[in-house]
């Protein structure tokens, strides 16, 4: 009887193996064949577009595609692309964190209407503010400038959430007890909260991070000077005047997702956490 | 007294503005102004005030109505396939099985990996001479499919490829739906001599319906919003097949700078979500409650 049973139960749990595999390989593919068709020539792809493997790993893709014909070249993208998600990302860190302590350890009236304003600016949807903030942008002299890349996005209201969250859960006898003993609320914020607040600070500032790597529409409409590019723009940019190329456009693709892919790897499990803590997604 | 309360206040928003600012002047307000701006015809320069023309406009507008009927399409095609596929997998992955979190990590590379890129690579898997798929269509024996050069197919073709990417961050949010339910709620089931479907219609689908609604919802909303894909794959073509929405705004907006007329649609398009929003919220606090 014992037997049967853990006998079904290896059964099973084969079978879940076996679908959760085949799902793996439908996920994975995508990647492994962008991979392979990166490395192959335009005339290996025409000759035989199956062949899983390309006949030799030569980089001449990767070298053309960095290049970006007569443009600026990946090497700007990538440099407008870290420099704008660092700098977005610090910027969520310190504005919304200033936020999120003001609304768990401070009193003061009006707080919880407040909060819900700038909680209730998650609810409009990001593309139905495209046209306003492209006028705003351009009554601030602001279009085709890191500012109108960057500015914009230093503080969110789905950070600050995220973040008071947290620092409620710290105890409000330690922000008292330092006052006591004659620290400023802001050597407060600095010596004790933020260092006790790293957890959170790490997951806001992965998702600012991913979410201004990834960003396509918004830097497409507010910037058009070609050396103000991000990567999903120049990528964008670049399929266009490759068309065909696939050779080309695969290794432009490989080069402009492994960083993310790379870095993933090593903050997946906190990532997930977060993800599913917050329920969101970029 | 009243003087000591103001003081708290002013304190403390000199914590909250800074960032305070932000959100409102580019995440708030600009809807106003967009309101504001939909009564208006013209681009950066001139503007010129025209009433509730450019609503009126719209109403007659075949082009606005059909990009409403492809987003509604593409909203139908995706939202009920992830969410059924992402709960099974889930179910899957619940079922205290060895190698989870690779399994977790593999399934959620998609979500994190840049749309713009990953189009890139399903529109060569679908391309119509060399791409993968037709290889494998032609190698069973069926017909090859012009897949985003048919109207009929392009935007199946894109639903399939969204389906993929956004398939792990559903299951990532129903794991641990599952994984909150009580586990006495199954051992007692067990004794009681329920089976495992049983246990899956009677206690799993009610105990999960709140993390159901609410992946639903979010992704009905961000499903609304689709944009990139159909950018990088299609331009919305084949003639106007997948010219979604917010792919219709873009056109009008930054290709032709109507700016007043595309305020309008941006507005509509607020309206909706924002309307989809609040439904959430009343049905989330009445209705969608643990049965038991």
């Amino acid at each position: 009887m014992f037997k049967k049973k853990s006998n079904r139960e290896k059964f099973f749990k084969t079978i879940v193996h076996i679908l959760l595999i085949i799902g793996a390989f439908v996920m994975l593919f995508p990647f492994f064949w962008m991979v392979s068709t990166s490395f192959k020539t335009q005339s290996e792809i025409n000759d035989n577009p199956t062949a899983l493997f390309p006949n030799e790993y030569n980089f001449n893709n990767y070298r053309q595609a960095w290049k970006a014909g007569s443009s600026a070249g990946f090497g700007r993208y990538f440099f407008n692309t870290i420099f704008v998600a660092t700098i977005t990302t610090m910027g969520q860190l310190i504005l919304s964190s200033l936020a999120a302590f003001a609304f768990a350890f401070l009193d003061f009236p009006h707080k919880e209407r407040i909060f819900l304003l700038l909680l209730g600016t998650m609810m409009i949807p990001q593309q139905a503010l495209l046209v306003p903030d492209y006028i705003i942008l351009h009554k601030l002299g602001w279009l085709d400038t890191y500012l109108a890349l960057i500015v914009p996005w230093v503080c969110s209201a789905f950070s600050i959430f995220l973040m008071r969250q947290f620092f409620r859960g710290i105890p409000k006898e330690l922000f008292e007890a330092s006052r006591i003993d004659g620290s400023s609320t802001l050597g407060f914020y600095f010596r004790i909260l933020i260092p006790l607040s790293l957890p959170v600070m790490l997951t806001a500032g992965m998702f600012s991070f991913l979410g201004s790597w990834n960003s396509f529409i918004w830097p497409l409409i507010v910037t058009s000077a070609d050396e103000l590019r991000v990567i999903q723009v120049g990528l964008a940019n670049f399929a266009q005047a490759e068309g065909t190329q696939w050779g080309l456009l695969m290794a432009a693709s490989t080069f402009c997702t492994v960083p993310l892919i790379v870095g993933y790897f090593f903050v997946q499990k906190k990532f997930i956490q977060g993800i599913a803590t917050s329920g969101m997604k970029d | 007294m009243k003087n000591k309360k103001l003081k708290k206040l002013l304190s403390a928003l000199c914590y909250i503005m800074p960032g305070a600012m932000i959100i409102l002047t580019f995440h708030f307000i600009p809807i106003f102004y967009s309101l504001y701006y939909s009564f208006f015809k013209g681009g950066l320069g001139k503007k010129t005030f025209v009433g509730i023309t450019n609503y009126s406009e719209l109403i007659t507008d075949a082009d606005f109505w059909l990009s409403l009927k492809n987003t509604v399409f593409y909203v139908i095609g995706t939202v009920p396939t992830t969410i059924v596929l992402s709960l099974i997998i889930a179910l899957l992955l619940n079922s205290k099985i060895k190698g989870l979190s690779i399994y977790r990590t593999i399934y959620y590379l998609p979500v994190i990996t840049s749309i713009n890129a990953v189009s890139l690579v399903w529109k060569w898997l679908y391309n119509t001479h060399n791409g993968l798929l037709n290889s494998m269509l032609e190698f069973i024996g069926l017909n090859p499919i012009s897949w985003l050069f048919d109207k009929n197919w392009a935007m199946i073709a894109i639903i399939i490829m969204s389906i993929w990417k956004g398939l792990g961050y559903n299951v990532i949010i129903f794991l641990a739906g599952l994984q909150g339910i009580p586990k006495q709620l199954y051992e007692s089931a067990e004794i009681d001599g329920a089976g495992l479907w049983h246990q899956f219609r009677n206690i799993t689908i009610p105990m999960i319906s709140p993390v159901t609604f609410f992946v639903f919802v979010m992704s009905t909303i961000s499903s609304f919003q689709v944009f990139a894909q159909v950018y990088m794959m299609t331009q919305g073509g084949p003639g106007k097949a997948t010219t979604v929405i917010v792919y219709h705004l873009y056109d009008k907006a930054f290709q032709k700078f109507e700016l007043g007329g595309s305020s309008a649609i941006a507005f509509v398009l607020f309206l909706i979500i924002f309307a989809m929003t609040m439904f959430q919220r009343k049905i989330a606090e009445k209705k969608v409650h643990y049965s038991n």
